[in-house]
């Protein structure tokens, strides 16, 4: 295993495991974190699956680890990889099983203070309206042909079909569709499990908060976005559901034998890829696009019910009630970009898995409100801390592809926190510091405990003085609904 | 002797070491050991019979396969096996019979079973190995 020795210290946050630490690293790592986030990673396999990802062929220097990061499955959840056009690889192990699991953060005009006595009701109807749990089916059910344009039209389905505004959709990556989606590229399966899921939370991580802004950091882009200290946001974290974990599955299956076909050899069989320019890259490459068009689709139907929530307990009781969309992002994808590479702009394929796209101001895809600022990057907290809105930089697009931290990062396994925490104890102790919890499971909410996660606060300090983010603003959680 | 399956360590995910003193037994207590972490409670009464085959390019693909195959019903059919017997032959060929119930509650989710470092290996006592769910 990777230990604290073979990591060149660069500055305060920033680290090195340099090529020679292996003979079959292509490209060295880049670790973006403090002493302490350090020690925390090195308890388990990150910095090694870090080490494994940088023998894929055709990466551009370096592979990037965020300070969130924590032992996943192939590629560490918390890495950043670019692979260069057109003969790169694509790998759907290091996108992730749920593909296009991302954040959406709604914000509104409506104070804390007005409605504290309203949250039980927010709490009840929010769980009410939005779908939400293990085996719980959605409030759209689809057929073959409208699965098939949700996979192509993603955001653009949910605005024809009124469960959107068109400023919504200007407020998502990508606008909330990803061209070249092409769902002959998904199996029956996949198709079968995406029918019933549209408008779904899920269970595990996935959530809807209620949060106040707590404090601002930067007040030009907290206006832009309508963030105000003392008002209430809502935070949507969830991703593709079923259709998108059976689309990797598939995938990784498939690509066992793809990578002997093009003689690519591995220290982990869940990081099989796929050269981009081969067919079956280019299905992959198609099939992912599906499942993120889903995702962003999932996450819009998810906010129509939460306006309906806020709508049926606050219509009269407030003067105004609308929450509008600051940003909608993803944390788990595949994206074709260009970066500026020793000097040349360079077509890449950046994987992010568990990580953010975190562009700087004046990029092309942003709405002109947000132009001056750069990209809202979303990090929500572990249950019951805080969660963040940050922005991209310059200089994230030199460091690290353009790409910031996702969350608080696990620390601790879901077994061990089973056996430090109870459920229903720790519903009682969020409760008492004024945080209303509805959830699916109590085993589930003791694997979710905060002492399970890193301290988001200096994750967050981390790219901050990485220079790869800045601060907007800290929200504080007063209601979460958990699957 | 060596547990048939027994959770380990993991930071995000679920990990089940599994032994078998052969390859059926191997995936037996695969499958067992992972319908045990989804708790599921079926509803009473009416069981549905299943009866298919499973073919792969080597074991371990074998086994990833094989557990898909007995977590599938659950999001469309809303439905869990409750009973099966599984015979591994010729390393990448099985034959199974699953019996399924509709489910009452299941408080667990798995969203895929990985290849994160799945490797059979023999042992003096069979066969052992490590699979990682993503939950």
């Amino acid at each position: 295993m990777v230990e604290k020795k073979d990591l060149i210290k660069i500055t305060d946050v920033t680290w090195e495991i340099p090529t020679s630490y292996r003979e079959d690293m292509r490209v060295p790592v880049r670790i973006f974190a403090d002493e302490t986030l350090i020690d925390a990673a090195l308890g388990d396999k990150s910095f090694d699956q870090a080490v494994n990802t940088t023998t894929l062929p055709g990466l551009v220097s370096p592979v990037v680890v965020m300070p969130d990061v924590h032992q996943g499955y192939g590629f560490p959840i918390g890495g950043v990889a670019a692979s260069r056009y057109p003969n790169g690889i694509i790998s759907p192990g290091a996108i992730g099983y749920d593909i296009n699991c991302g954040v959406r953060l709604l914000a509104s005009g409506i104070s804390l203070e007005d409605v504290r006595g309203e949250l039980p009701d927010l709490a009840s109807a929010l769980d009410a309206n939005c779908p939400s749990g293990v085996g719980v089916g959605g409030s759209v059910r689809l057929t073959t042909k409208e699965l098939d344009k949700v996979c192509r039209q993603g955001s653009t389905w949910a605005l024809k079909n009124n469960y959107a505004r068109r400023d919504d959709l200007e407020r998502t990556e990508e606008q909330g569709q990803i061209h070249g989606a092409d769902p002959s590229s998904i199996s029956s399966r996949a198709k079968q499990r995406g029918k019933g899921q549209l408008g779904t939370l899920g269970a595990g991580n996935h959530f809807i908060e209620i949060d106040v802004v707590e404090e601002i950091f930067h007040e030009a882009a907290a206006d832009a976005m309508g963030l105000a200290e003392g008002l209430l946001t809502v935070q949507i974290h969830c991703g593709s559901r079923g259709f998108g974990h059976q689309i990797c599955s598939d995938y990784v299956r498939e690509f066992q034998s793809a990578v002997k076909r093009y003689g690519i050899k591995l220290p982990d069989r869940e990081l099989v890829c796929a050269p981009l320019n081969s067919p079956e890259g280019k299905r992959y490459k198609a099939a992912m696009a599906c499942a993120a068009n889903y995702a962003f689709c999932n996450r819009q139907v998810l906010s129509h019910h939460v306006r309906r929530s806020f709508e049926q307990v606050l219509a009269g009781r407030v003067p105004d009630w609308d929450l509008h969309q600051v940003y909608d992002i993803a944390h788990n994808m595949g994206k074709t970009e260009t970066h500026i590479v020793d000097g040349e702009k360079v077509r890449v394929c950046v994987h992010r898995k568990g990580a953010t796209r975190a562009f700087g101001p004046g990029f092309e895809g942003l709405p002109e409100v947000y132009k001056p600022f750069g990209q809202p990057v979303l990090v929500p907290g572990s249950m019951g801390t805080a969660s963040w809105v940050l922005l991209g930089t310059e200089e994230s697009m030199t460091k690290s592809f353009g790409s910031s931290c996702h969350g608080a990062g696990r620390v601790m396994s879901r077994r061990q926190a089973k056996r430090e925490v109870r459920g229903q104890d720790l519903r009682q102790e969020l409760e008492a510091q004024g945080i209303i919890i509805h959830a699916g499971s109590m085993p589930g909410l003791a694997e979710e405990a905060p002492k399970a996660y890193k301290d988001v606060d200096a994750v967050v300090d981390v790219v901050v003085r990485a220079g790869i983010a800045a601060k907007v603003a800290r929200l504080r959680p007063v209601v979460v609904i958990k699957g | 002797m060596q547990p048939a399956f027994e959770e380990i360590e993991h930071t995000a995910d679920w990990a089940l070491r599994v032994h078998g003193q052969n390859l059926t037994d191997l995936f037996r207590n695969a499958a067992l050991g992972m319908l045990s972490m989804l708790d599921i409670e079926p509803v009473p009464g009416k069981t549905e019979k299943r009866v298919f085959e499973l073919k792969a390019e080597d074991t371990e693909t074998l086994l990833v396969s094989w557990l898909e195959e007995l977590l599938y019903p659950l999001e469309v059919e809303n439905a869990a096996v409750v009973d099966f017997q599984v015979e591994v032959l010729e390393k990448v060929l099985l034959k199974a019979t699953i019996e399924l119930k509709k489910i009452a509650s299941i408080k667990k989710e798995i969203k895929a079973v990985t290849f994160n470092e799945l490797d059979i290996r023999t042992v003096d006592s069979g066969y052992e190995t490590i699979i990682v769910f993503d939950v």
